[in-house]
């Protein structure tokens, strides 16, 4: 169950916006941190607080196949995402990372920014505290959720090759 | 019911007689694919575990090519961990810089992938190799980290949208770029998300394996798992010198279920422009109107072969870059760098006032070799053309072909080669 204040991003954000191919001579949590979403939110790093969740429109991730940009979103604090949809490659990329995302055209169309909302990504519930809605996300298939259980995608390529 | 050609490499790999769409697989791999980005973070993530083992050194392919020659001291760190790796498990396919090119130029060059492929790489236009009839689609570094182990992978079997190719080109200008644009275009960043592209028909076999390579890379610019063409006398050519493993053609059936079926005609096809910022925002030639440029970029691992150094050179031939801009020019590989010298193509560049550089993916994600200043417009034969892509945030970047882009860079705004020879 994650709990956050809500930030709001639009359609097809690509992952040049979330982390700059300019910094990713690094690939340390830090500089990923001190860069995610600059060129799209100003000092979003600076501004993000521990746990906020991030709202976004349709396409969440396009672009590039760089891990980087779930990592960078995961390291400055972000708990979890909502889009009405996500890009293919960026969306294996936060499951085998470990961080938690959900798709939900309702919900990503409705929340504003600064909304306060309650998430539950196994059962794929979104409830809005601040206007009191909630919303139905979509729910992982058993294969992916032992994947997410396991962490990361590493621990259960581990856990499978131990069997 | 029948299959498609990418149903049936899945269902092979996966060691099963039928897949059928939205199915999840494991499916084993024949080639993975990492570079100088991604691939330290997939060496880190396997070190964490503690599970360095290689399922097989001969199946893995590190090519050092986003930052590489080394733009500065932390680019030259990521290069080294790919190359004490490298060492470390006496992979196959490393190429050091000299022998290095951009990978998914140098990959189907060097007859490391070919048709009835699985290959998965830690790049999003891995999908490029899907000209040579093969499967092959791009991952993160954790997904290529449990490859590189397990010498598998998971996947969901993707719907397929089949582009029906038909016509003639109207001039020789029109190529794969413009293809694949108008088709973004028309169906969005968005419009192939999860899904396969299939191209079919008789217009194929006016579109070079050079002109194929460009249309499956930008796939992915539809949000695209994979394009694919099946293999005909095109591709078999291509690889006869190339690919030495035993060659599988798959072919889909007639049955095959399609989610869409959309047609482009080459003889009303137009060259393309994309303008800032998405590659969805094109433009025929004719309705550009007035746009100056500072910069042409032609390379990449979307135009950076033979055919996109011939026909920039075919135009560029005797004339001169307009003042004040920069023309870039990049062949993709060695290769192409030294037919290039053969066939005097550097000769031409050359006297046109052009910068060409040894392989590198460098300007095309705002790495380095050609970064924009604020407010400056470049035009590129590369693939992407978001916010930053190519330097500052409010720098500008449009894509097209390498003729547009040749042309234009003598006139120093967009233009055709109609305008120019």
């Amino acid at each position: 169950m994650y709990q956050g204040k809500c930030w709001k991003v639009g359609h097809d954000v690509d992952t040049d916006v979330i982390i700059a191919a300019r910094y990713l001579n690094d690939a340390s949590d830090e500089n990923m941190r001190q860069h995610c979403l600059e060129d799209a939110i100003d000092h979003f790093c600076d501004v993000v607080s521990l746990g906020d969740i991030l709202i976004a429109g349709k396409n969440f991730g396009c672009g590039s196949s760089r891990e980087h940009a779930p990592i960078a979103i995961k390291a400055c604090g972000i708990s979890c995402v909502v889009a009405e949809s996500f890009a293919r490659i960026f969306y294996r990329n936060a499951i085998n990372i470990g961080l938690p995302i959900i798709t939900s055209p309702d919900a990503a169309k409705a929340i504003t920014a600064g909304d306060v909302v309650e998430i539950d990504v196994k059962n794929g519930i979104i409830h809005n505290l601040t206007t009191n809605q909630t919303y139905q996300g979509e729910t992982f298939p058993p294969f992916i959720e032992e994947i997410i259980a396991s962490g990361n995608l590493l621990n259960y390529v581990k856990k499978k090759v131990e069997r | 019911m029948g299959m498609t050609i990418t149903e049936k490499i899945l269902a092979a790999h996966a060691n099963l007689t039928e897949v059928e769409a939205g199915q999840l697989i494991t499916a084993k791999v024949d080639i993975v694919l990492s570079n100088d980005i991604t691939g330290p973070v997939a060496i880190r993530e396997m070190t964490k575990t503690g599970m360095e083992k290689v399922f097989d050194k001969n199946k893995i392919a590190l090519i050092p090519d986003h930052f590489s020659p080394t733009k500065d001291i932390k680019s030259a760190e990521q290069c080294k961990i790919l190359r004490d790796f490298a060492k470390k498990h006496d992979i196959t396919h490393y190429y050091e810089v000299g022998k290095m090119g951009v990978e998914h130029c140098l990959l189907p060059e060097q007859g490391i992938v070919g048709p009835g492929d699985l290959i998965i790489g830690a790049d999003s236009h891995t999908c490029t190799y899907g000209a040579l009839g093969a499967f092959s689609t791009g991952m993160g570094s954790t997904d290529i980290a449990a490859a590189m182990i397990s010498g598998e992978t998971w996947l969901r079997v993707p719907e397929t949208i089949k582009i029906n190719i038909v016509g003639k080109p109207a001039n020789e200008w029109i190529g794969g770029k413009d293809v694949v644009l108008y088709l973004i275009g028309k169906i969005g960043v968005d419009g192939a998300l999860y899904q396969s592209l299939e191209f079919v028909g008789e217009g194929l076999k006016y579109l070079s394996m050079d002109s194929r390579m460009t249309i499956c890379n930008m796939a992915i610019e539809a949000g695209a798992k994979n394009g694919i063409i099946a293999v005909d006398d095109i591709t078999r050519d291509y690889i006869a010198n190339r690919f030495k493993r035993p060659v599988v053609e798959y072919h889909s059936d007639d049955d095959a279920h399609y989610a869409q079926e959309i047609t482009i005609d080459l003889s009303t096809l137009k060259s393309q422009v994309a303008f800032p910022h998405l590659p969805s925002n094109t433009h025929d030639i004719d309705q550009i109107g007035e746009v100056a440029i500072d910069q042409v970029v032609i390379g990449s691992c979307t135009n950076g072969r033979l055919e996109d150094m011939r026909i920039a050179a075919k135009i560029l031939n005797g004339r001169q870059a307009a003042p004040y801009l920069r023309l870039i020019i990049i062949p993709g590989t060695p290769e192409i760098y030294q037919t290039c010298i053969k066939e005097g193509l550097m000769d031409i560049f050359l006297a046109a006032g052009a910068a060409v550089s040894t392989p590198t993916c460098g300007p095309c994600l705002g790495g380095y070799m050609g970064i924009l200043a604020k407010g400056e417009r470049a035009l590129a034969t590369t693939n992407r053309n978001f916010v930053g892509r190519m330097g500052d945030p409010e720098s500008e970047v449009y894509l097209t072909s390498p003729a547009i882009a040749a042309a234009s860079a003598i006139k120093g705004r967009i233009c055709a080669p109609e305008e120019v020879m």
